[in-house]
């Protein structure tokens, strides 16, 4: 999917077209309605919820003399189901005796505006678990770039041949599931798994690794390290070879050529892979469950476990909050790498 | 310097590979752990094969929505890939690929619970009982899949020829033939891979599937994430190494065809 | 000859830029008509109004003097060789040329005998099974020629169709096209930049610029009595000068007094006069009419280019016979040598060789407006 996005830039048609007929402006209507309904209006429904309160109420009905009575009562304060039953009767006029209950329940739905939940985001725990996101996120970029860069370009100047096969290696984990990718790692890093094992057998260890910063980073980086590599690769194999071979008439030595002019042509490849690691990476939820066993709670989880709830305790809305918040910082970081990069060709452009 | 060059490319493949090696050799574990060997077996691959069981299950229900996903993705991407490629630039087409953008930036988790929003909100305002079910995960499939097959046609349609389309035109076709006679072969290409990455993307998903997918309907992933909080047994392993096998080969095939007709080429 | 494809008053827009401008013109049956111009002068698009591909804003375009201006280009009895030939690249020669048959449903036995025929035409009897991409240049135009024939057209469109070719090839390719233009006895229009490629081929060449026709007229029409400068300096080679016409058969430029053949113009208007490089006679400077400072000479194998300053006005010379920079040299013009216009838009524009440079003449002339999407490079 990488190779996609990263090499998504095409020749533009200078050339003029005849006005669009309305048969071919039709062929535009089914996507735009998907896309409007699909995902315009979901982006819209987390803006909504985000800034809703949650309304329980109790739902009652019953029968009482021949009489069908329906009730909704708020289900404010400590009010229990069998106290909301009592309250429907008596506010009918009917003794909880004589009525027959037909129906029962705890209901949910969206209240007024508020900003409550805006303000959980903004609770210790929460922010806590962004900074921890943005910091680990940042340092799985970083290292994924040290890493990649310096692969990419082995890459794009080995064999035709070689290359293809490596693109192919490199691709193949990406088709692995990631969950079954992370929980073998983290088999590897438990605490009587492989390395601690080799550890022993040195007459070293054990070492916990699982529940570590480093462990959740490492997952990080692994899942995501062929994301910086592909657009990087990509850029670097498209520099013409007699540009390197000018630049090294031109007197430049290997760091020169490195600096002066890989460097500067690759930036869109470079900028691509920074937004296409930091991405995932910042949102996460399962690498941090996985690798730290549940211990490090970055901002995906606490998404997670907040919808996980549904409406109890306001779960949609805090959730929805904080992924407009996330959604947020996303635009804003991936808005400020594309500054750096004045080609839009190899960078996604939001 | 070339040597320092192998040297990082293997610790790279090294640790791209390390999960998938221990992944690979637990599969054949005679025990139920996945961290401790206690001898080799081919039990929980007989036990796959032996068929039954929630794994299979999922894994057909993976690949049916796999499949019908990335055909129902691949029509409509295409479809609007040519739409936005006959649309003047200006505020229209910009605006499609900006929206068409949205799914690939936003982080899956975002996209799922925006898609998981909107469905309760549905389902609140038909009174269903259940948000999310088949449909729904199928919906957000295709939503999720649309964006990659434009990505994949659109290319292709702006480096095609377009006085191919006139020359056809001119020997006599009506535009409908001139498209499917001389636009599609020169696009089928970029729809081919559209389709494959639709498909791929599909049955790997999971953040997106566990909030749109409702319990009449368990994938793969998400059936594996569910167990993982308890235990995994061996028997994942297996079946995951299946797949690589087969992805492997198919790999294989693939690059194959594609170098024969490199030579092809280059022979001329 | 009847006349077959009539354009009236044909205008074409393009972002509000006008590149055609109320075109008339009238393309005869059995004739081979050249639209030549400059880049972005509007004659491929001409072209490709007459296909089909272009909708004219105004004005309309009739077949046998039928109005088909909004009839598709698929529904018209003319088939287009386009430049970069687009031929179908799935498609082997012989589909290729088979194309339009196939279309129609014609029967196998009629589809080989035709496209065999159209091959032999072209001379490629052999490649029926080759790939497109296994063609070289010359080849694969003259599929392209094939398959624009095989549907038997009343007319043939070619659009700068030797562009792509390198030189030797092109004069072959100029032959091929005449043969078969006169082979198969159909009009063809003839799109081209290469006034040269123009001159030796065509029955009539129509002069464009700016979005309008500025000279229509056989070859030797053209480069004898150009209408006005932008012609005379796109045809050959030409100096042009301001002058008056003080009566009949008399002019003055260059403040001499000439005798010439031109007459019928107002007692002293002014004029642009035409005189070709070769029909200059280089002659001592007493007997020289005009008198000048050889400032560069180049050796072209058939003759001499010299350039002669004659008051700051630099001169085009083309003689046999060798000269030295910085020689004093006279020049004698016979009276049939000076050709009279009338003023135009274009006079003052062209015929001083202070900057002779055909590639600095071509940049320059970029500036000029291109907007309607020609792809003439």
């Amino acid at each position: 999917m990488t190779g996609a996005k990263a090499g998504a830039s095409a020749p533009v048609l200078t050339e003029k077209k005849e006005k669009t007929s309305l048969g071919e402006k039709l062929l535009n209507a089914p996507y735009l309605l998907w896309s409007a309904v699909f995902i315009v209006v979901p982006i819209l429904m987390v803006v909504f919820y985000a800034f809703s309160e949650t309304v329980g109420y109790y739902e009652i009905s019953f029968t009482a003399g021949g009489r069908e009575y329906v009730c909704e009562l708020p289900a404010a304060g400590d009010l229990t189901l069998e106290g909301a039953k009592e309250q429907a009767a008596a506010r009918e006029g009917v003794s909880p005796a004589e009525a027959v209950f037909t129906h029962a329940s705890l209901e949910y739905r969206s209240g007024g505006f508020t900003l409550s939940n805006l303000k959980e985001v903004w609770s210790p725990a929460s922010r806590r678990a962004m900074l921890l996101s943005f910091l680990y996120s940042l340092a799985a970029t970083a290292i994924s770039l040290v890493i990649a860069y310096p692969f990419a370009y082995v890459l794009s100047r080995s064999g035709a041949k070689s290359q293809r096969i490596q693109m192919l290696l490199i691709m193949l984990p990406m088709w692995m599931n990631m969950l079954v990718r992370t929980y073998s790692w983290q088999q590897i890093l438990e605490n009587n798994g492989i390395i601690n094992k080799a550890l022993a057998f040195l007459g070293l260890g054990p070492a916990t690794m699982l529940g570590t910063s480093g462990a959740v980073i490492l997952g990080m980086v692994y899942n995501y390290l062929p994301y910086m590599i592909l657009p990087i690769y990509t850029v670097m194999s498209k520099i013409d070879v007699s540009l390197l071979e000018a630049a090294d008439d031109l007197g430049c030595n290997w760091l020169q050529k490195l600096w002066r002019l890989i460097l500067p042509l690759s930036v869109p490849g470079i900028i691509s892979g920074l937004i296409m690691v930091f991405v995932p990476s910042i949102s996460t939820f399962y690498i941090s469950q996985k690798m730290s066993n549940g211990m490090i709670k970055l901002v995906g989880d606490l998404i997670e476990s907040k919808i996980k709830d549904q409406w109890a305790g306001g779960g949609l809305n805090v959730g929805a909050a904080m992924s407009l918040v996330l959604m947020v910082i996303i635009l804003i970081c991936t808005f400020v790498m594309n500054r750096f990069s004045d080609d839009d060709g190899g960078g996604m452009v939001v | 310097m070339k040597t320092l060059g192998r040297i990082v490319s293997f610790l790279v493949y090294f640790f791209l590979y390390a999960p998938l090696l221990v992944m690979i050799v637990f599969s054949f574990n005679a025990g139920k752990s996945t961290s401790v060997f206690s001898g080799f077996s081919l039990r929980w691959y007989g036990e796959l094969f032996s068929g039954g069981g929630m794994l299979i299950e999922c894994l057909r229900n993976s690949l049916l929505l796999a499949v019908l996903s990335a055909l129902i993705a691949t029509l409509i991407g295409t479809v609007a890939a040519i739409g936005i490629y006959r649309l003047k630039k200006g505020f229209v087409s910009g605006a499609i690929l900006t929206v068409n953008n949205i799914p690939l930036m936003n982080p899956d988790i975002v996209t799922g619970v925006s898609m998981m929003l909107l469905f309760v909100f549905a389902a609140g305002l038909f009174g269903a009982l259940n948000a999310t079910n088949f449909y729904t995960l199928l919906i957000a499939h295709v939503t999720f899949n649309i964006p990659y097959v434009i990505l994949n046609v659109l290319p292709k349609l702006r480096q095609s020829d377009p006085t191919l389309y006139e020359a056809a035109l001119d020997l006599g076709c009506t535009p409908q033939k001139a498209f499917f006679k001389v636009t599609m072969p020169q696009i089928t290409s970029g729809i081919l891979a559209g389709l494959l990455m639709a498909f791929t993307l599909s049955f790997d998903d999971f953040v997106i599937s566990y909030y749109t997918s409702g319990p009449d309907f368990v994938t793969l992933p998400v059936y594996i994430y569910s167990l993982v909080k308890k235990t995994v047994k061996p028997n994942i392993y297996a079946l995951y190494s299946i797949i690589l096998v087969a992805i492997l080969a198919l790999l294989v095939v693939y690059n194959a065809i594609l170098s024969r007709s490199d030579t092809k080429k280059e022979g001329n | 000859m009847e006349r077959f494809i009539e354009l009236r008053g044909v205008s074409k827009i393009y972002d509000g830029e006008k590149v055609l401008d109320n075109i008339d013109l009238d393309i005869h049956d059995k004739e081979f008509i050249t639209l030549l111009g400059p880049s972005g002068c509007g004659k491929t698009t001409t072209l490709r109004i007459i296909a089909g591909f272009v909708r004219p804003d105004e004005g309309n375009l009739y077949f046998n003097g039928q109005d088909v201006s909004e009839v598709p280009p698929y529904k018209r009895p003319v088939n287009t060789v386009f430049q970069r030939y687009a031929l179908f690249p799935h498609l082997n020669v012989f589909e290729n040329v088979a194309f339009a048959l196939r279309l129609r449903g014609a029967p196998e036995e009629e589809v080989q005998r035709r496209v065999r025929e159209m091959l032999e035409l072209v001379r490629l009897e052999n490649f029926a099974k080759r790939g497109i991409a296994k063609l070289s240049g010359g080849q694969q135009q003259r599929v392209a020629i094939a398959r624009a024939l095989i549907s038997g057209p009343k007319c043939l469109l070619l659009d700068e169709p030797l562009a792509a070719l390198d030189a030797k090839l092109r004069k072959d390719m100029q032959a091929e096209l005449r043969r078969l233009q006169r082979e198969t006895g159909i009009t063809f229009i003839f799109v081209t930049h290469d006034q040269e490629e123009a001159l030796s081929m065509s029955d009539t060449v129509v002069v464009m610029a700016n979005g309008r026709i500025q000279q229509i007229g056989s070859p030797t029409d053209i480069y004898n009595e150009p209408q006005n400068a932008f012609v005379a300096d796109f045809i050959g080679e030409s100096n042009i000068l301001d002058g008056v016409m003080p009566a009949d058969r008399r002019c003055r430029f260059a403040r001499t007094n000439f005798e010439c053949l031109d007459a019928g113009f107002a007692p002293n208007e002014p004029v642009d006069i035409v005189i070709r490089p070769e029909d200059v006679d280089v002659v001592s400077p007493e007997r020289g009419m005009l008198r000048g400072t050889v400032t560069a000479v180049t050796f072209k194998g058939v003759h001499y280019e010299i350039i002669v300053d004659i008051d700051n006005f630099k001169w085009m010379i083309q003689s046999t016979d060798y000269v030295g920079v910085g020689e004093n040299i006279g020049l004698y013009i016979e009276p049939d040598a000076i050709h009279v216009m009338k003023k135009s838009e274009f006079s003052g524009l062209f015929g001083d060789y202070s900057s002779f440079s055909d590639e600095m003449d071509e940049e320059n002339g970029e500036t000029e407006p291109s907007a309607d999407g020609e792809a003439e490079n």
